[in-house]
């Protein structure tokens, strides 16, 4: 199970464009298997287009273009022979504002799994109960399973779609800014879950909490203007950056 | 001259009451009085009957089957062609130059007086495609008279989805379709269906469009290739030949509270709907 070292992803001069403006530029670096990887940076710094371009929910923008590779699997996921549904299926992914479709805390569950077509019912309940458990959200709901999702708190919701795409037996979990409109205790609860989930998943988590990076981050990776400026250990690019901007940033010069 | 603003907030309140209240008015005025003079005339054979002597005895049976024929074949063919093409518009295209034209297409079909659909399908269904006076050449000529509002309804049903619902199921794997029918679709349900009432109604109420299409015979329908009368030409007939005035506002009342009915019905269902997801 555990694979520590090897490459999840390897990201080979990765450009990306939206129409004529340049949102990622020549990005190299290699995403480790059961690593969480931080990225941080200002806003507009290309974070948030970075983690889209991994799971191609950027094709769902007009205007989208990529240059270079990304290899997941040894497969370039840009190829023409790719099945970009497939694709997704293995990059679960959290938003920053937590987004329960409109339907019960079972069938949001479920969701990805009917998609792929597993419908049986003694499946479909223990993969409610394994996903719900592995967020710390099955206590809270297990009586409630078929009421509205809209209801749980903002927290709850959190967790709930957390818990939505370890239904989708993703490898990767990518979460965008996913703790920014929540209060301490259910960030404190997400960063729990996601020490956790390191040991079966490879999580890529782009923050603008840069202490957030620094508390559950193996490495970090530092973006600004759509380029990498570095990346390594956490440890090391909180206490000894290599680059002048990434110390600026972290000491809030700008950002 | 400034009115001081407490003074200015009591006028702008008691004028914006006084419309409302002149709104509402009128409304009951024109309800109590259809029924009043309607609701004498009901009875269970007025129901249940066919019309007799040209409608002055009998009751407006075949009249409210014709109707409800009419209406129902209407929403058949409008509801799908309607709801694909606002589904067509919104998910499947960006939005180029043919996505508005077509969208002005449907705009000003939406303005074209009744009459002139009741024209077109007298030409095209009638006599063209020789359908005869019929339920079938009424209920399509109403439908294309349906397809703007039910376009118009549906796309911004459709608009209203938050996009993230989109975003997040494809996340999740999720092809175009799937996206539209398990998420696009449930959540624009409500929306679509107002639309859709509307549209009954309009049919319902419809007189121009159905006497060029579906003719006026007083005998029950038989087939989708008979010719039927529906209840607001009756209504009409009735009034306008002086062939009884009871009668006429016997079936205003049975019109006016089918409408009624119909609009409690569906937003009782749709309460239920949203609440069960919401």
């Amino acid at each position: 199970m555990n694979g520590a070292g090897t490459k999840a992803i390897e990201i080979k001069e990765f450009s990306h464009y939206f129409a004529a403006a340049q949102t990622l530029k020549r990005i190299t670096l290699d995403v480790l298997k059961n690593e969480i990887l931080g990225i941080i940076g200002p806003a507009g710094s290309g974070k948030s287009t970075f983690l889209c371009a991994l799971n191609r929910l950027n094709d769902l923008i007009r205007g989208s273009r990529v240059e270079g590779s990304v290899r997941i699997d040894d497969q370039d996921i840009y190829g023409p022979e790719v099945n970009v549904v497939e694709l997704r299926r293995k990059l679960g992914m959290v938003f920053a504002t937590p987004v329960p479709l409109p339907r019960t805390i079972f069938e949001n569950i479920v969701f990805g799994a009917r998609l792929a077509g597993r419908t049986a019912r003694e499946e479909m309940s223990k993969l409610v109960r394994d996903s719900l458990e592995k967020v710390g959200l099955w206590e809270e709901v297990k009586d409630r399973l078929d009421s509205s999702a809209l209801q749980l708190s903002g927290g709850q919701q959190q967790r709930l779609c957390i818990a939505r795409i370890l239904a989708l037996k993703a490898d990767f979990i990518l979460l965008d800014e996913p703790t920014s409109g929540l209060d301490p205790i259910s960030t404190m609860k997400i960063e729990e879950s996601l020490r956790l989930l390191k040991r079966d998943y490879t999580i890529i988590l782009v923050t603008n909490n840069v202490k957030q990076s620094a508390r559950v981050a193996d490495r970090t990776a530092f973006f600004l203007g759509g380029e990498l400026i570095e990346i390594g250990p956490t440890d090391r690019i909180f206490t000894a950056p290599a680059d002048r901007r990434t110390d600026d940033y972290l000491r809030g010069r700008f950002g | 001259m400034r009115l001081n603003p407490r003074l200015e907030q009591t006028v702008a309140q008691a004028v914006l009451w006084v419309f409302t209240f002149a709104t509402v008015a009128v409304l009951l005025f024109i309800i109590v009085f259809i029924l009043s003079r309607g609701l004498p005339v009901l009875s269970l054979d007025f129901l249940t009957r066919s019309p007799v002597d040209m409608g002055k005895g009998g009751g407006i049976f075949s009249t409210i089957v014709g109707t409800l024929a009419l209406t129902l074949l209407a929403i058949l063919v409008a509801t799908p062609l309607g709801v694909g093409t606002a589904i067509y518009l919104t998910e499947y295209t960006w939005g180029g130059p043919v996505t508005r034209v077509i969208r002005f297409g449907a705009e000003c079909l939406a303005g074209i007086p009744s009459i002139i659909f009741g024209l077109f399908g007298f030409i095209l269904f009638v006599t063209k495609l020789k359908f005869g006076w019929s339920i079938l050449s009424g209920g399509l000529t109403l439908a294309f008279m349906l397809l703007p509002t039910i376009i118009r309804t549906s796309e911004e049903a459709i608009k209203s989805v938050p996009p993230s619902y989109r975003q997040v199921s494809f996340s999740l794997g999720s092809t175009k379709w799937q996206t539209v029918t398990r998420v696009v679709l449930p959540s624009a349900m409500p929306g679509i269906i107002t639309g859709i009432i509307l549209s009954v109604g309009r049919c319902i109420g419809e007189t121009a469009a159905t006497i060029f299409t579906a003719g006026s015979a007083l005998r029950l329908p038989t087939s989708i290739f008979s010719s039927s009368r529906t209840m607001a030409v009756h209504f009409y007939i009735l009034a306008r030949e002086g062939i009884s005035m009871p009668n006429a506002y016997g079936t205003a009342a049975i019109l006016v509270l089918s409408i009624l009915a119909i609009n409690l019905l569906t937003y009782a269902l749709m309460n239920r709907y949203i609440r069960k997801y919401k």
